[in-house]
């Protein structure tokens, strides 16, 4: 299984040279890193070549990993019906670099690509449509990011002096609660507890004593 | 006789209508009856699921699935467990993996009747729908027996399933199983060569192959189209290697090719429930790993360990090893997949929902242009939309 899918992705990094950056199989399944600027013409060559035939795109969407230098991941899931067989293909991405539409290609990445820009705010060059999609008209901000809060930024009431809905800023009677659970479940001999990380520092070495103390 | 200017209409339909199937919003250029573009409007049920389960541990995030495919609870859960299962390398006992299995069928039957009976109320049929809903009402008490739920079951877990089964149920279910099959002849009655239905149906809204394949279809919607592809089949999850069944292809692509691949889908539900309940093995219903499921409340009563491992589950809850998987299963509808992005923590990273219904909805512009106004609303009713897993 594993030989087979790294097969696979050496045959498409040969025939594509240049333009798979990374590949991996984990999971039993397999992955491939492509150059953004290239996408197109590996979709193009997956779906139509003998060996791949991923003739389905079953998903696209975004994943934001802010601590990257791109921050955006915009992921594709193929499937091929003729070998049976799925294919996960990733280009990183920047707020304001966008990556080409594969639209042409997939006629089913239209609305998935409208979603990463709605919740993403991951840019797609040539999208014939790329309007937002899930979230209410005249939203503002791309929801999924990982620095939009949970709560979001504002509610809606129905003001009745007014007859319409309103929109207010987001109040919060008590805070949203992020509890620390990076604590070791067992095994308590490398982990510092929060608050308790004296404790666990090592002895300092003995330096020379200090004359006289406070003097 | 002057030259006269034609403005074509644009119509709103939806999202307070009865044929929309929830809150669609779907504006129609017409040009008189004939629809020239169809721009749907989604988005009016988002709740935000996906941001919501980043925030809630493994064992939090499992009911969102319930709320998505309110039709079909249980299938959702499926793919999430098995996603999260893929992620931690854990085997489900089979007694688990039938019971996930029959309730799967059934989920797959509550989900057909309903589109198959609301599908012929948009096209002038009301009588099916008493039938059938008398028949997912009885359905839902098999849920509820298994989880106390007849709709948001929460009851597949990583690892398994909740709880075992009642005594009794699988006999019940047994015995139900040809009740259910009686009520599909009559369903096939009163619709099959129903002159008025294959009128609102035949030729209308065809897709080739080519044209599903392109539009990401899956599910009835490929399989109508000639596309012989059911994931239960082509790439078995849990038991479903162990049992005899067959896939129902369309030959026409048309919505009665959908509404007949529906129909056979029940019976073949039904053979699956039946050898479900014949060849129900002993044994646990979840992993015996006690870092994932739960101890039971006899050993906790006993064991400091138990009581430890409880706390700690339904505090914290498990950790997930960092990675990334896409799980997939033959939902009622097409291919429900869960794309999960682990970071080693007891959240997850990412979550991806891949709703099939999502993928139909964004080809109706495709499939209705050119149809009348009225095979429009039989284009949605055959798609088999559902708002709660199109919008998330």
């Amino acid at each position: 299984m594993t030989g087979t899918l790294n097969e696979l992705g050496e045959h498409v990094a040969h025939a594509l040279p240049g333009a798979v950056r990374a590949q991996s199989v984990a999971l039993g399944e397999l992955t491939l890193t492509v150059d953004r600027a290239r996408i197109v013409e590996a979709m193009t060559f997956l779906r139509d070549d003998p060996r791949c035939r991923f003739k389905l795109v079953m998903d696209v969407c975004g994943a934001d990993y802010p601590e990257r230098a791109q921050r955006f991941e915009v992921v594709y899931h193929l499937l091929s019906l003729e070998h049976n067989r799925r294919l996960r293909v990733k280009v990183a991405t920047d707020e304001a670099t966008p990556v080409p539409s594969v639209v042409g290609v997939f006629n089913a990445a239209n609305w998935f690509e409208r979603e990463a820009w709605d919740l993403y705010g991951i840019l797609f060059a040539d999208h014939p449509d790329l309007r937002r999609i899930l979230t209410d008209y005249g939203f503002e901000g791309h929801p999924l990011r990982k620095d939009f809060p949970l709560t979001g930024y504002v509610e809606v009431r129905y003001d009745d002096e007014k007859k319409r809905v309103v929109y207010e800023p987001v109040r919060l009677t008590q805070d949203f609660r992020s509890f620390d659970f990076l604590s070791p479940w067992e095994g308590m001999t490398r982990q510092v507890l929060p608050g308790d990380e004296k404790a666990a520092a090592p002895a300092a070495p003995p330096g020379p004593a200090k004359p006289g103390g406070a003097a | 006789m002057a030259e006269q200017q034609i403005k074509n209409l644009t119509m709103n339909f939806g999202p307070q209508h009865p044929a929309a199937h929830g809150v669609l919003r779907l504006v129609l250029e017409m040009d008189g009856e004939i629809v020239e573009r169809a721009d749907p409007h989604i988005g009016l049920l988002h709740r935000g699921t996906e941001k919501l389960i980043e925030y809630k541990t493994y064992l939090q995030a499992m009911p969102y699935f319930d709320r998505l495919d309110y039709v079909a609870p249980m299938n959702q859960e499926h793919a999430f467990v098995l996603a999260t299962e893929k992620l931690l390398g854990l085997t489900v006992p089979p007694r688990g993996q039938y019971i996930r299995v029959l309730y799967c069928e059934i989920g797959r039957l509550l989900n057909h009747l309903l589109n198959i009976t609301t599908f012929a109320i948009d096209i002038g049929a009301i009588t099916p729908a008493l039938w059938g809903f008398e028949e997912r009402e009885v359905m839902m008490e098999f849920y509820e027996r298994a989880s106390g739920a007849r709709l948001h079951a929460a009851y597949f877990r990583t690892g398994g399933v909740h709880q075992d089964l009642p005594a009794g149920l699988i006999d019940d279910i047994h015995r139900y199983c040809d009740r259910l099959l009686k009520m599909v002849d009559d369903l096939e009655t009163l619709l099959t060569e129903n002159r008025i239905f294959k009128q609102r149906t035949v030729d209308i809204g065809v897709v080739n192959e080519a044209d599903a394949l392109d539009w990401g279809f899956s599910g009835p919607m490929l399989r109508a189209s000639g596309v012989a592809w059911d994931l239960r089949k082509q790439q078995p999850y849990d038991s479903y290697a162990d049992f005899d069944f067959d896939i129902p292809v369309g030959k026409t692509g048309d919505c009665y090719a959908r509404y007949l691949c529906r129909i056979e889908e029940m019976r073949q539900s039904v053979r699956i429930m039946r050898q479900a309940c014949e060849k129900m093995p002993d044994g646990p219903v979840m992993t015996e790993d006690r870092k994932v499921s739960p101890p039971k409340r006899g050993d906790m009563k006993r064991s400091m360990e138990a009581l430890i491992h409880h706390f700690k589950l339904y505090t914290e809850g498990f950790h997930v090893p960092a990675g990334e998987t896409y799980a997939a299963v033959e939902a009622p509808k097409g291919e429900f997949g869960v794309y999960l992005v682990a970071n080693g923590t007891n959240k997850p990273y990412r979550c991806k929902i891949r709703a099939p219904g999502f993928a139909h909805l964004a080809a109706i512009d495709f499939v209705s242009k050119g149809h009348m106004l009225a095979d429009a609303v039989a284009v949605i009713g055959s798609m088999d939309v559902v708002f709660g897993e199109i919008d998330r």
